[in-house]
């Protein structure tokens, strides 16, 4: 029997929800279409009932589409969302893709392109969310460069996972550059292949940057599967506490390397134990940790800002960076000598391979 | 004046970001700001007292801090610690441009 999805339309403006529930039944796959007014009535339905898209406009009174779609992307991460406004300004679009939408769709251009919209429509409910890669439909990453390298497009995609951004540089089908995380070249893209999710976005070309992946993809897609089917097929048995005093031995290794002083990682409240590397445990350093990182995120809801990148803060005896990731704060000391402005990267490094 | 509104319906907005600077007492009262009028007072206020708690709690953490920075996607909030106060800057970011920070004393 064939699913049929729900689509949740959201706007104040009852005449456009009538266009809306009037236009989205040319929709081939024929979803269920629901109306709604408000964003609290929008959150109320979407507790209780299943739903496959949200339709929101961004202009509405007491509660705006920035602020619904930031709700709906912390407690609703499954559910499709299209911004569908009358507002051209670009800082909306920015902001709306910043909040994690899948699609930004002005008004005007929903009506001079109506069957492009359902196109859309239907490939964005279409796809399934299991793993794989947001971007037009749902490929792992291999598929993508594949697809990009064969078509001999020149493109620059943005892939991010999360705290973690990458980006691949394609030049008439050949992949010349990868950069992640303060990797680069080959390295970069290794790393950037063990991503299983996440979403991409195309951005235009750069056809002056440098070259430093010489190799071609299909060699670097095969060198990537074999190492890791190695990775899976090499698991040896050992004790917990080895393995614990191998982590531990590891991560100060981490630390030295890459000249931070400390790592102090929390757990959301009641989620876990607090874990220091590099100092003392400090109870006062782990509770403005949490309350930065609390903090941060409530000032960031309230202002529609979008999601927190990053704290930093700095006094003269060191440098300091709160990074959350997977419902974990890391509070990151570098000494004060350090140069700021690879900091961000040096840290999102430490924690990405902070619990690998 | 309650039957205005039946004539003259309040127009919804989806607010914008500010921009500017603005410093504000150890009270968290704001003293002076650049940042448009149009944007609510209210919020101002917020994001001058979230900011002075965090200087104050780094405080009681014995790790004073000279200048603390929230990123957050869509806009970038650097301040500095101003004799209890604070100054504040607050950088909007577009999806293309190029990020712009405070320079370091």
């Amino acid at each position: 029997m064939e699913i049929r999805h729900k689509i949740l339309v959201l706007d104040d403006d009852a005449a456009w929800l009538g266009l809306c529930n009037e236009m989205f039944t040319h929709l081939p796959s024929k979803p269920e279409i629901r109306t709604v007014a408000s964003g609290a009535r929008a959150l109320a339905l979407l507790e209780t009932e299943p739903f496959r898209l949200l339709v929101c406009d961004l202009k509405m009174p007491r509660m705006d589409g920035l602020q619904v779609l930031s709700i709906v992307r912390r407690r609703f991460p499954e559910l499709r969302t299209i911004v569908l406004s009358g507002l051209e300004d670009e800082e909306f679009r920015s902001r709306a893709y910043a909040l994690g939408v899948d699609l930004f769709w002005l008004k005007s251009d929903m009506q001079t392109n109506s069957q492009m919209f359902l196109d859309c429509i239907e490939s964005l409910m279409g796809r399934d969310m299991e793993g794989g890669f947001r971007g037009i439909q749902s490929k792992s990453l291999m598929d993508i460069i594949q697809m990009e390298c064969l078509s001999r497009s020149s493109t620059v995609l943005r892939i991010t996972r999360g705290s973690l951004v990458a980006k691949l540089w394609i030049q008439d089908g050949e992949l010349i550059d990868a950069e992640t995380d303060g990797a680069r070249g080959e390295a970069a893209f290794q790393r950037i292949l063990a991503w299983k999710s996440g979403t991409f976005e195309n951005l235009p070309a750069e056809p002056d940057r440098e070259r430093t992946i010489l190799k071609p993809v299909n060699a670097l897609l095969l060198e990537s599967a074999q190492a890791m089917d190695e990775t899976a097929d090499s698991v040896a048995p050992e004790s917990i506490e080895q393995t614990a005093h191998r982590k531990t031995i590891w991560k100060l290794a981490l630390l030295t390397r890459e000249g931070a002083e400390f790592v102090i990682t929390v757990p959301a409240e009641g989620q876990g134990e607090v874990e220091t590397m590099g100092m003392q445990p400090s109870e006062p350093l782990t509770k403005w940790a949490r309350r930065a990182a609390e903090t941060a995120r409530r000032l960031g809801e309230r202002i529609e800002a979008g999601p927190l990148s990053h704290v930093a803060g700095h006094n003269l005896e060191r440098q300091l960076l709160v990074l959350n990731r997977d419902n974990k704060s890391f509070l990151i000391g570098w000494p004060p000598q350090a140069e700021a402005g690879p900091l961000l990267d040096k840290s999102k490094k430490l924690v990405s391979s902070w619990d690998s | 004046m309650g039957f205005l509104k039946r004539f003259f319906r309040s127009r919804a907005a989806v607010q914008q970001l500010p921009t500017g600077s603005l410093t504000v007492d150890r009270h968290g009262q704001v003293v002076i700001t650049t940042v448009s009028s149009a944007y609510p007072r209210a919020l101002l206020r917020d994001i001058g007292q979230e900011v002075l708690a965090l200087f104050r709690e780094a405080r009681a953490s014995q790790m004073p801090m000279a200048e603390v920075s929230l990123h957050f996607a869509s806009l970038h909030i650097t301040a500095r610690e101003l004799r209890g106060g604070a100054i504040i800057f607050l950088f909007p970011q577009a999806a293309f441009s190029p990020t712009t920070t405070a320079p370091r004393l």
